[in-house]
């Protein structure tokens, strides 16, 4: 029973006086990856659209790859919730007996819409036609594996891709409100909560979409960087240049949202400042001052608004770019935290606070958190092996009518 | 020929996967909408449970977490309590001093000198059993639901131990039991009342501080108690229209 032997450690940790109670944070660093993996999907997916549906051709290069990024981690986006359960084998009731009053039953639904509708939807469509080349191109089982994926549709006639083209379309346009939902939802399922003053607001919602934005277009830009560097090939910096543009303006909104609730809770001082203070001045300081504000707003900002008035040379451009979207990783990784777990270091009687220890070795939550993150990489390299979007055939011009 | 059997293939798999979707979002709204609370008060009929507590009564000796913990099986780990007691201080320096060591099993300790108090109590705490409990309505399964007597209930053997109702009580009366891996709370041992026995706590409070009853019978004893005093609830702010009743309740106390 290690965790009774540390909750007896943080017994000795409590500040001021809480109730017995919260003495253990139930939502540990799990419950962190949460919403930032879910998060980084929809931000992926958001990427990917505003090439498709707003037709910014400069992101073309990163289309299939936004896509790709948005199912690997789409794929494991419930894992961090499952195996925090404390029963996990009994996750599915969520599914079968959905408590319809619960901010958190919908979860089930709203993920497998993403998931089959939107998501594998897309994908499906856009490589359906490739799927069938490849098919007829290899041999032995990936025939076979190809032929399984196109569900044994072999059609490759232009109509046939014309309308892959028009029902794809039509996804994303249903997929973009989808996005929204999927992570709006997760920033409702925190912001619902009225015990809790630190999470109870309906900006949350917002907040959590435009933070997920940031991170995925920030994940999307660094995938992009590694897989052109790991595959040898010349980096489209007129596609690079473009994802830090919409970087840039959805990192001003984000951090304009964040600050505006910030703003309103100081100026409005209700019965929780107090402690909201001192819990943001001390124990969040280095979480929330320094590693979400400073390296997950301020650098980037500043380096992003320098970038829009002065472009230097490509090779300089390129390592600000890769740096600047780890910070925005990180930064947007604090944010989750701060939200998560700042939300229950302070006691809801407003008397004290609890502590929280990331045990880097040997802590299940660590180490499970760490994992849930990886996998989703390795799903991403198998995509790109078995989807390569740099194999596709040309798209096909479809005439204005 | 092979082309248009092909389109229809693909059509079809749209047609099937569109009308498994909708079968399970269906599904999913056959049980009519309860949007926002769990329960509805019986109009009338039938027993709607309240509690009251006499801070003015409470002398902090914790029999009642102590009665509670054995009765219920509550770990004894110092932050597993169904039921634990308070105790205020408030100094002549107008600080608020709160503890609750142990719940209070072991009884409590005054580190402030007589000299420098203006005033100290007790209050002891446990689960308010809301009218509107926060905690019954975010259970994604269900398994936290209020009884029709007004008791919020938790069926462990449903519960997926995910813990957004230990999030979602805004007075810290629920925890995750470490080895069955679910939650648990206070029933007003309602194992107890079934067999028409008083709760654990009632029991064994030595100065009649705790009283129970059927808010809608107005002779049982909680309706007589909040005849005959002015009672306040904790976070009334919160509308969770608690049914835990406080004489003489300070407002340092959340």
């Amino acid at each position: 029973m290690d965790k009774i032997q540390s909750l007896y450690e943080a017994l000795t940790k409590v500040d001021g006086f809480i109730y017995p109670n919260e003495l253990a944070l139930n939502w540990d660093m799990l419950i962190v990856m949460y919403p930032y993996i879910t998060g980084l999907v929809a931000g992926a997916f958001i990427l990917a659209s505003l090439n498709r549906v707003f037709d910014i051709k400069a992101l073309r290069p990163t289309y299939e790859l936004s896509l790709l990024t948005a199912l690997s981690f789409m794929l494991v986006a419930t894992m961090p919730l499952i195996t925090h359960l404390g029963q996990p084998f009994r996750f599915y009731e969520m599914l079968i007996t959905p408590h319809l009053t619960s901010a958190m039953a919908i979860f089930g639904f709203v993920y497998l819409w993403y998931l089959m509708v939107v998501l594998l939807l897309e994908i499906w469509f856009d490589y359906r036609y490739d799927m069938v080349i490849w098919s007829r191109e290899k041999k032995g089982f990936m025939k076979f594996f190809y032929k399984a994926l196109t569900l044994w549709v072999s059609d490759t006639s232009p109509e046939s891709r014309k309308t892959d083209e028009k029902i794809g379309y039509f996804i994303t346009v249903v997929g973009i409100p989808s996005a929204f939902l999927l992570h709006g939802y997760v920033g409702f399922i925190f912001g619902s909560i009225k015990a809790n003053p630190w999470w109870s607001t309906v900006m949350m919602p917002v907040i959590f979409l435009f933070s997920a934005m940031v991170s995925g277009i920030a994940l999307v830009m660094f995938i992009y960087m590694v897989v052109s560097y790991l595959r040898k090939q010349k980096i489209d910096m007129n596609a690079l240049d473009t994802i830090a543009k919409y970087l840039f303006y959805i990192l001003i909104i984000d951090f304009t949202l964040e600050s505006l609730d910030q703003i309103h809770r100081i100026y409005e001082a209700d019965e929780s400042f107090d402690i909201l203070k001192i819990l943001v001045r001390g124990k969040l300081f280095f979480t929330f001052f320094i590693m979400q504000i400073g390296v997950g707003v301020v650098i980037p900002l500043a380096t992003l608004g320098f970038l829009q008035f002065k472009k230097p040379r490509v090779r300089i451009r390129k390592l600000i770019y890769w740096i600047i979207s780890i910070c925005v990783l990180v930064g947007i990784f604090y944010m989750r935290w701060n939200v998560v777990i700042g939300g229950q270091l302070f006691s809801k009687s407003f008397y004290g606070f609890t502590s929280y220890k990331v045990n880097l070795i040997g802590g299940s939550d660590v180490t499970l958190s760490l994992l849930w993150f990886i996998v989703p990489f390795f799903i991403l390299a198998f995509l790109l092996w078995l989807l390569p979007p740099w194999k596709k055939a040309p798209p096909i011009e479809i005439p204005e009518e | 020929m092979a082309i248009e059997k092909e389109n229809f293939s693909r059509r079809d798999f749209i047609k099937n996967s569109s009308m498994f979707a909708g079968g399970v979002v269906f599904a999913s709204l056959i049980n009519p909408y309860k949007f926002v609370f769990a329960t509805k008060q019986p109009k009338g009929k039938g027993k709607w449970y309240g509690i009251g507590i006499d801070i003015e009564k409470c002398i902090g000796c914790g029999s009642c977490a102590r009665a509670c913990k054995i009765e219920n099986d509550v770990p004894d780990d110092p932050f597993f309590f169904r039921n634990w007691v308070e105790q205020y201080t408030i100094t002549n320096d107008e600080r608020i001093l709160v503890s609750s060591p142990n719940g209070g099993i072991d009884g409590f300790k005054q580190p402030v000198p007589d000299e420098d108090i203006y005033k100290t109590f007790f209050v002891p705490k446990m689960c308010n059993h809301c009218a509107k409990s926060p905690c019954t309505q975010v259970c994604p399964v269900g398994a936290s639901f209020e009884s029709p007597e007004g008791l919020a209930l938790v069926d462990q053997s449903y519960c997926i131990g995910c813990g957004y109702c230990v999030q979602a009580c805004p007075y810290g009366c629920r925890y995750i039991d470490p080895l069955k891996g679910v939650v648990d709370k206070c029933t007003l041992c309602y194992h107890r009342l079934e067999k028409g026995l008083d709760p654990a706590c009632m029991m064994a409070c030595p100065t009649g501080a705790r009283v129970y009853g059927d808010l809608n019978d107005k002779n049982s004893a909680v309706s007589l108690f909040l005849k005959e005093h002015n009672c306040a609830v904790l976070k009334p702010q919160l509308n969770t229209e608690s049914k835990l009743f406080y004489n003489d309740l300070s407002q340092e106390v959340h």
